[in-house]
């Protein structure tokens, strides 16, 4: 039973982050159809971003209520802002390109990523250890299930963001503008809503996610692998496997393929054995796929002629 | 009587002369046997021990970006998962060579010389290796049948990671010449190392048999890209919808594609393998491995063959090249393959052959006079 809780806890808890992964992915799926390869290496920079930051204030968990929300304000700014320059460089100049063409640009840019992270000024080519701008308190225990205070902030704080963007996508203006590019980019064009700006805004939002992610990891797993570490790229990957499994272009998909995949890695490496958690994760997209093409959310479309 | 004697006379007259007979079926057969000869004696002995290995590589390469071609250019299906096909393959080539080595003459070390009985070990390793990816190229292809596009690219990312992860569980190298010969070959099938990877391995692969499965490989592939199978490929490619409703079985054509594709990969994988200097580890043919093919492919061209061995030269040769500016190697790399992506988004080479090229663009000027 405290394994169960245990695992439960953890499941939610990575599952979460996952979650804000996906959202990045799917909502660029949704409008330019295009698997952004480059946006597990923006939830690596909002590590990475995030630890450059503590470290150059010398916060420590002496004062948490001020580093922590500073750090992930930060960090959220910065790769809100590389997304929003990468969108503008790399990505719009093939808006009319073939889409393996844009693929193969991602795939670019994400090793550009990687590489220019990997320089020595940079972030250097070692891995280092995250401050603890935290203190790591146990809260409560609860059936003997230890609640860590930052397991608590991993998932209020991915699921208020996942508000937000709930909110910002179903009850605002621009909301609407998003679903309806999403929904058929020419027509939405002809209506009068700046396309262009609403990706802007998609990209913008989508780093910025994958940034707190970024930071909340860091939190979580204090070490962090330098840039090029192929775990950044397989965090990523699994993270698109949740929006897939949810529904590729589907917001609440993604969280809840998130939630899914965190919950079905965690059980199966508790359960039994810990060494195949990427092959359970695959194996159930797989099977998905199979099943159900379009993810749990999402709705079958059919191919006309 | 008449008709039967006017149709035999037509198929007579519809024959193709004997002089080109040979110049179309046999000459590529020779030269696919010839060309790898001049590399193994002629090239490699002249140019060095460092360039003979990038030749190697190049030539690896040059195996896997033209099987890719076959699923990704032609077929306009797109994998992901190439490397998982590359890992079967040297896994099952390696199982071959090192406890077939050790069942044979007690141990793993190359025997015999130039296709002498070691490398003809090594053919059947190879030969095995195609098969057995092959196998698992069918299994792949089979979900084929209800996805299509990037769903289809993230079952074969899911399977190339499965393999790798697989592979990683596997036990240690049986190393005992007498514990190996106890051991039952089932059981030898889990011992290939774990995510140390396969070490100790002979050194087959040379110049010699590295070109020889170019060669093949090339000449297969444009051979195909002009025969009517090959018309069906690209025919899904163009649009699957109306390629049905042409008649063509899309489902099997497809799985044809991806197990040809897989049983290359599997040769690739073989090759690399027993190559001096690399080591067959799950980590080098993760993920990865199967962007580096899809960059040359589309690099190249989708569905150019000439264009991809040129692609995968280039992808080969360009890291060795930046060597000097050692730590923007990589940064220079991925900038490059931007750049190429918005300036010449068809690839090199498009869906045309080099030779397709020149003397098409010699017409163009002359029409301009």
């Amino acid at each position: 039973m405290t394994k169960l809780l245990q695992t439960l806890m953890d499941g939610v808890s990575v599952g979460s982050l996952y979650a804000l992964i996906a959202l990045g992915y799917t909502m660029v799926y949704g409008i330019l159809k295009f698997i952004n390869f480059a946006h597990s290496d923006i939830f690596m920079l909002g590590a990475w971003v995030s630890f450059t930051l503590a470290t150059l204030m010398g916060w420590t968990s002496d004062a948490p209520w001020i580093a922590g929300p500073a750090v992930i304000c930060g960090s959220m700014l910065i790769c809100g802002t590389i997304g929003f320059v990468i969108e503008r460089l790399a990505y719009r100049p093939l808006r009319a390109a073939p889409r393996i063409n844009v693929l193969i640009t991602a795939i670019g840019v994400s090793l550009f990523l990687e590489n220019v992270g990997q320089l020595e000024y940079v972030f250097g080519t070692r891995p280092q250890r995250m401050p603890s701008l935290l203190p790591d308190t146990v809260l409560a225990s609860v059936a003997g299930v230890s609640i860590r205070l930052v397991d608590v902030l991993v998932i209020g704080i991915a699921f208020s963001l996942m508000g937000a963007l709930e909110y910002l996508v179903f009850s605002t203006k621009l909301g609407r503008a998003m679903r309806a590019v999403s929904h058929d980019l020419k027509t939405a064009s002809l209506m009068g809503i700046d396309v262009d700006r609403v990706i802007s805004i998609t990209f913008i939002i989508g780093s910025s996610l994958a940034a707190a992610a970024g930071f909340l990891t860091a939190a979580k797993y204090p070490s962090i692998n330098q840039p090029a570490h192929s775990n950044w790229i397989l965090f990523g990957l699994k993270a698109f496997v949740a929006a897939v499994v949810g529904g590729i272009g589907n917001v609440r998909g993604a969280m809840a393929g998130g939630l899914m995949i965190g919950l079905v890695e965690m059980f199966g490496a508790a359960f039994f054995s810990p060494n195949l958690r990427d092959v359970y994760v695959f194996t159930l997209l797989i099977v998905v796929l199979l099943i159900k093409p379009d993810g749990l959310l999402g709705r079958a479309t059919v191919e006309k002629v | 009587m008449a008709r039967e004697s006017g149709l035999k006379a037509r198929a007579a007259a519809l024959a193709p002369e004997p002089m080109t007979v040979l110049k179309q079926s046999v000459l590529p057969l020779v030269a696919a046997f010839v060309i790898p000869l001049i590399f193994h004696f002629g090239i490699g002995p002249s140019v060095g021990a460092y360039p003979s290995k990038v030749l190697l590589d190049i030539g690896i390469n040059v195996v896997l970006a033209v099987s890719l071609n076959l699923v990704n250019g032609f077929t306009g299906q797109f994998s992901i998962g190439h490397a998982g096909f590359m890992a079967v393959g040297g896994y099952t080539a390696g199982l071959v060579t090192y406890y077939g080595g050790y069942r044979i003459w007690g141990d793993s070390l190359p025997h015999g010389g130039f296709l002498g009985a070691g490398e003809m070990l090594f053919l059947v390793a190879t030969i095995a290796a195609a098969l057995s990816a092959a196998a698992f190229g069918y299994l792949v292809g089979l979900p084929s049948l209800r996805l299509r596009g990037d769903y289809l690219a993230l079952v074969t990312l899911g399977f190339g990671e499965i393999v790798r992860v697989m592979i990683q569980q596997t036990s240690d190298i049986a190393t005992d010449a007498t514990e190996i010969a106890a051991t039952s070959w089932p059981s030898l099938l889990w011992k290939v190392g774990g995510a140390l990877g396969f070490t100790g391995l002979p050194f087959y692969t040379s110049l010699f048999w590295v070109w020889l499965w170019v060669s093949l490989t090339v000449l297969v592939a444009s051979r195909l890209k002009t025969s009517t199978h090959g018309r069906a490929f690209l025919s899904i490619r163009e649009d699957e919808i109306a390629a049905e409703a042409m008649g063509i079985p899309t489902t099997t054509i497809k799985v044809r594609a991806f197990v040809m594709s897989a049983a290359f990969a599997g040769v690739a994988g073989s090759l690399f393998a027993h190559e001096v200097g690399t080591t067959l580890n799950p980590g080098e043919l993760g993920f990865q491995k199967s962007f580096e093919v899809v960059i040359m492919v589309v690099l190249g061209g989708m569905g150019s063959v000439s264009g991809c061995v040129l692609a995968a030269i280039v992808v080969t040769v360009l890291p060795e090249l930046l060597r000097s500016v050692d730590e923007y190697r990589m940064v220079a790399y991925a900038l490059t393959l931007i750049l190429m992506m918005i300036l010449r988004p068809q690839g090199l080479f498009g869906l045309r052959e080099i030779w397709e090229i020149w003397p098409f663009k010699a017409l163009f000027r002359s029409e301009a006079k």
